[in-house]
């Protein structure tokens, strides 16, 4: 178990294109550090100069005390389960999960031990004859992670392990995982853990911290919890969350933001807590902080566009001064909807309004922390 | 009643349809089987003619050599091992045992020398980056267009500088040193179709290059690697000109060589003994094609080197 430093790591491919741009970032002992972002955005590449895969442009990269940026990836005390498994296809499930102990110069009984061992928790005892070829992808899957828990590494990396996993399975995959992590984590075994996905919906629930990037540049780290309800600027806004939080462009006008020829009161909290006023802001609200009004007090018109019934809850995309914007109503609350109008109203709740720079793209309206 | 008459209508329409569908179904298994037949007998006529000297030849070894020229067909009238017994104790103080394993001798260091040298450079070439990479990969390439006559004299000079002439040495050693370079991007070829995330996991479990390559490379380049051993030792096998060139003492002579010399020494010659002789020539190879057969189409399909 070791704790995880990156600091102004840089890479940059035939000396020209940048990939990553100087990210700093801490990952504490035992923590679950998800990184995310949409494809380029330099994840993967982040993750694979951890591992040792790919060389450090610049920067240093440490694990526990060592800086280990030129050691060979075997001797950095990392494990890593990749995207498509990349078991061994002429070795048994047996000697896939015994291969990394026996080079690192474990003898046959020791590593036999530490393989049944990792059957039993991972339970793919029936399995340990057969060859990869003959597993199904959640069977690979946890065969892939008995690899890389054998090992008792310092850090787990994780690169994009369920992806090709159907819906079902990765989810019942997602919290097998955490549930391991938080089982290592009590019992005081290796559980340090970047993982990488582009689907949030595994970062929001599986990770301690998220790493949001963009670009091969860290745009915020923060728990999910943080994430949501603070986005330090208007792509974390756009990216985590679904249905994506509105972004009404406009100015802040006095104690209110203008928009087209609406006003939308910001509230005493949101204005004192500005930052910054800038000249082209934009005001970000979720969906569901977005609620359809009954009265006309303060409330939006907008021009409702289509409906997404979803079940439990219904879509509403309305246009908004000619932008689009996305609410959420419960399906009770789409019932009692009078809709034969084509106008809706809008009630946005100032406690969870942000205002953002447009050309810095900054959040200018976070809360201090405490 | 309308009503009625209509329905009627319809259920004949319905049963003219019917029978008009099963006619045109058995016209169409008609044609099926027509296509079939034409085709199977096609295959087994241009089939016949292609194995016809093969077959040919097998029967003529158990032929007298009087009976070779009378009878045209290949099925012997007096069947007698006569060519095989004598062809085996040939006109030399050897017997053909003797070429046999002079033969094996050049065959086995060089299919195992090749394995393992082309692996190693197509490895090279398809995993790991290094100045002048592509530069040398071009040479390779412009070795494979390289016509093998260009390369005899000044081959046959070093050699002889190397006092390695009538010896084996000259016909094995050069691919023992990934000198075949077809093998070598046939290999590279192969390689580039497998992903890596195989070896990138190896070295996360510590392996360093040539455990990478011994223990996972190597097994998933099997197929590739039989089609190597099965080409080179088929090749080498029928090489006649290699020999010729490198070898004069007759107790070094593979078979190929051997087999002219039963031509060249005879006054007369005894055909059914050099028939016999090419048929026991030609039956290593046929058996080792048949064994590995499977492995041998794979490593070629795979590699995308069509034959």
């Amino acid at each position: 178990m070791a704790r995880l430093q990156l600091r102004n790591l840089e890479k940059v491919y035939g000396g020209a294109f940048k990939a990553v741009h100087g990210i700093n970032l801490d990952v504490e002992e035992g923590e679950f550090m998800v990184l995310v972002g949409p494809s380029g955005c330099a994840k993967s590449t982040t993750l694979r100069m951890i591992a040792g895969l790919e060389e450090v442009t610049a920067g240093e990269i440490r694990i526990g005390e060592r800086i280990v940026n030129t050691l060979e990836p075997g001797k950095r005390g990392i494990a890593m389960v990749f995207q498509n498994y990349a078991l061994y296809p002429h070795m048994k499930v047996r000697t896939n999960l015994a291969f990394g102990l026996r080079i690192g110069g474990a003898s046959k009984a020791e590593a036999a031990k530490a393989v049944e061992e990792v059957a039993k928790i991972l339970e793919i005892e029936p399995l340990l004859d057969r060859l990869p070829k003959q597993l199904s992808g959640g069977q690979a899957q946890r065969v892939a992670l008995g690899r890389a828990l054998i090992k008792k590494p310092d850090v787990f990396l994780f690169d994009e392990p369920l992806s090709n996993l159907d819906a079902k399975l990765r989810a019942s995959m997602r919290v097998r995982i955490t549930d391991l992590h938080k089982r290592l984590k009590r019992e005081g075994m290796a559980s340090t853990v970047v993982y990488v996905t582009h689907d949030q919906t595994e970062a929001m629930t599986m990770g301690d911290r998220i790493c949001v990037m963009k670009d091969g540049h860290i745009m915020q780290v923060a728990t999910p919890k943080e994430l949501y309800e603070q986005p330090a600027n208007l792509f974390v806004a756009g990216f985590i969350g679904s249905p994506e939080m509105n972004v009404i462009e406009g100015h802040v006008d006095g104690g209110a933001f203008r928009t087209g020829g609406q006003l939308i009161q910001l509230g005493e909290a949101l204005t004192s807590r500005l930052s910054a006023r800038p000249e082209r802001a934009a005001l970000g609200i979720r969906p569901q902080h977005l609620t359809l009004a009954t009265g006309i007090n303060g409330a939006l018109s907008a021009q409702l566009r289509g409906v997404e019934f979803m079940g439990h809850e219904v879509y509403l995309h309305a246009l908004l001064d000619g932008r689009e914007v996305t609410t959420v109503a419960s399906a009770a609350e789409f019932e009692r909807m009078d809709r034969s109008l084509d106008t809706i109203r809008l009630l946005p709740e100032a406690a969870n309004m942000h205002i953002f720079d447009r050309d810095s793209g900054r959040n200018v309206s976070l809360r201090a922390q405490g | 009643m309308s009503d009625i008459s209509h329905a009627s209508d319809v259920f004949t329409a319905g049963a003219d349809a019917l029978a008009e569908a099963r006619r045109h179904q058995r016209i169409q298994q008609r044609r099926a089987r027509i296509s079939a037949i034409l085709r199977y007998a096609v295959l087994l006529g241009v089939g016949l003619v292609m194995l016809y000297p093969l077959i040919w030849l097998v029967g003529a070894s158990f032929k007298t050599n009087a009976e070779i020229f009378a009878n045209p067909g290949f099925i012997p009238r007096e069947p007698t091992t006569e060519g095989y017994v004598q062809g085996w104790e040939t006109s030399t103080p050897y017997t053909f045992g003797r070429f046999f394993w002079n033969s094996f001798l050049i065959i086995l260091p060089k299919t195992i020398g090749t394995a393992i040298s082309c692996t190693m450079v197509a490895y090279g070439f398809a995993r790991f980056d290094f100045p002048l990479k592509k530069l040398l990969f071009t040479s390779v390439i412009a070795i494979l267009l390289l016509p093998n006559v260009v390369t005899r004299i000044p081959q046959y000079i070093l050699f002889r500088e190397l006092g390695w002439l009538d010896s084996f040495l000259p016909l094995w050693v050069p691919s023992a040193m990934a000198g075949d370079a077809f093998f070598v991007f046939m290999l590279v070829q192969f390689l580039r179709a497998i992903p890596d995330d195989m070896e990138q996991a190896a070295r996360v479990d510590g392996c360093n290059s040539w455990q990478t390559l011994l223990f996972v490379v190597v097994p998933m380049l099997a197929p590739a690697l039989i089609s190597v051993c099965l080409f080179q030792f088929m090749w080498t096998m029928n090489d006649f000109l290699g020999p010729l060139i490198y070898i004069s003492s007759v107790d070094k002579y593979p078979v190929s060589l051997a087999l002219k010399l039963s031509i060249d020494t005879t006054e007369a010659f005894e055909w059914n003994r050099i028939l016999a002789m090419s048929v026991l020539t030609i039956t290593p190879a046929l058996a080792v094609f048949f064994m590995a057969q499977k492995y041998f189409i794979e490593g070629i399909s795979a590699g995308g080197i069509k034959g």
